[in-house]
């Protein structure tokens, strides 16, 4: 597949701005039919508005018609898809090559985004929260070093993506080999495991509070439990047991002895 | 009386629609995670501290489970605000107000994800109803549909946190009234359930980092070190 070279231009600041902050409710009519595609649709709507004609051309609503259709994506990397995108219809790309780029575009931007954010960048963030909370932070301090933290990174994300994916266009694909999104993910990894071990039994410590020999007991039985669903707890999920064990704890709790 | 009761509920459950939305639809800035949305539920109750704790209890737990795309996942937004809520109230010396308010937002969250999962149908319903509008590019057809999905997510955050806090508030005074374990006792195996779940759940997530075992085990052991200083 050849693509066509993009020329050298960006999109005016009123219509990025626009894109950006429709990218915040680019699941807005998530569902299990078209996924993110209505939302893909409705992020990149402003800059179609660019297309010669305007909204009354029949490209415009070709354009928009296309895009509503189904597409998958992390909602924080869908920005690079709608840059691409639009930069694409903008330059008069076939609508045909358009829809193989799109298909080929969804797999990675999901899994790539999957990996860097929900399963490292975030629970990093909650970690270095819990942290904070284990060393006696207040609560304002807390949630103010979680969210600046996290989004941080979530921010960031979300313009790069747009930004790269417009500049780009159809050659997109190459920044999916950025550093931050190919060993991100290894060594926010490695941080957090290093974290998880300082800040749970911190967190732990706090919570109890009761003294140190309670605190002990809370943190053998949670390393032992954790081992044992560590080992074993690959086919249910974690909360649904402690849903359970504390559903039979407040049984036992209640029932006159 | 009914009239104080619904005035004294809509507050949170406005907090809960907005949090619930977070979650998924808008704008995902992680302001729906158990530690900021129970906090906020507890300063709402007046009481930050209680809201914090509840907050970190529940993070433990949530941090397990990765919202990954179509999979099913309990919506913490609201769940948080029941849970921060409920035990932001409670908390002042009643043993079991930990364990009771926990298994109200476990019980909020299983019912809450189980309707984002109706709500992503209903989008999907109301998608395929304006099909045609959408095949023929139709502006009007595409911002409807994120207005409807956006609005839904809205109503469906606020209504499960409202039946939630209205369902639990006379089951958590019952219980609390006939709770029977040691107050030390109660505390500690909420935080031995939920630490053994964040456990296992770092585990599974992060196992497959190179010297992952080498750094949960320094971490712990720092933690410890920490711990036994202080």
């Amino acid at each position: 597949m050849t693509a066509p070279q993009p020329p050298a231009a960006s999109l005016p600041l009123g219509i990025w701005i626009r894109i950006y902050l429709r990218l915040f409710a680019v699941q807005g009519a998530w569902n299990y039919e078209t996924l993110i595609g209505n939302g893909i649709a409705f992020c990149m709507e402003p800059a179609l508005r660019m297309l010669p004609g305007g909204t009354k051309s029949q490209r415009y609503t070709e354009a928009l018609g296309r895009h509503a259709r189904y597409f998958n994506a992390h909602p924080y990397l869908a920005g690079i898809a709608v840059g691409a995108l639009a930069r694409a219809e903008l330059d008069g790309v076939p609508p045909a090559l358009i829809e193989r780029f799109r298909t080929a575009l969804g797999g990675p931007l999901g899994s790539v985004g999957d990996r860097l954010v929900w399963a490292s960048w975030l629970p990093l963030c909650s970690l270095v929260a819990l942290a904070a909370f284990g060393f006696g932070a207040r609560p304002g301090v807390i949630i103010a070093i979680f969210l600046g933290l996290y989004n941080a990174g979530h921010l960031w994300m979300r313009a790069w993506g747009l930004r790269t994916g417009f500049e780009r266009g159809l050659r997109v694909a190459d920044s999916l080999g950025h550093p931050v999104l190919r060993q991100g993910p290894q060594y926010v990894g490695s941080a957090a495991a290093l974290l998880a071990g300082i800040a749970i039994p911190l967190a732990v410590g706090r919570i109890v509070m009761e003294g140190r020999t309670l605190a002990g007991e809370a943190i053998i039985g949670a390393i032992v439990g954790g081992a044992l669903l560590a080992r074993f707890g690959e086919r249910v999920d974690g909360w649904r047991i402690a849903l359970v064990a504390l559903a039979v704890f407040v049984l036992y709790s209640v029932i006159p002895k | 009386m009914t009239a104080t009761l619904l005035l004294d509920l809509f507050p949170i459950a406005l907090l809960g629609a907005l949090l619930g939305m977070d979650v998924v639809t808008f704008p995902q800035a992680m302001i729906s995670r158990p530690i900021v949305a129970a906090t906020v539920a507890g300063s709402f109750m007046g009481n930050p501290g209680g809201g914090m704790i509840m907050g970190v209890v529940l993070e433990l737990l949530a941090l397990g489970m990765l919202p990954f795309g179509a999979s099913r996942y309990p919506e913490w937004g609201s769940a948080s605000v029941v849970g921060g809520a409920t035990y932001a109230v409670h908390a002042a010396n009643l043993p079991g107000a930990l364990a009771v308010s926990l298994l109200a937002a476990l019980v909020t969250a299983l019912v809450s994800g189980w309707s984002m999962v109706k709500l992503r149908r209903l989008n999907a319903a109301h998608a395929t109803r304006r099909r045609d509008d959408l095949e023929a590019g139709s502006p009007s057809a595409v911002i409807g549909n994120q207005l409807f999905g956006l609005t839904a997510d809205l109503v469906r955050g606020g209504l499960v946190t409202f039946l939630a806090l209205l369902l639990f508030r006379p089951v958590v005074d019952l219980l609390l009234a006939r709770w029977t374990t040691d107050a030390a006792y109660s505390r500690g195996v909420v935080v031995a359930i939920v630490a053994a779940v964040s456990a296992g759940a770092i585990w599974k997530i992060f196992h497959t980092v190179n010297h992952a075992r080498l750094y949960l085990l320094a971490g712990l052991a720092t933690g410890a070190a920490i711990l036994i200083i202080r």
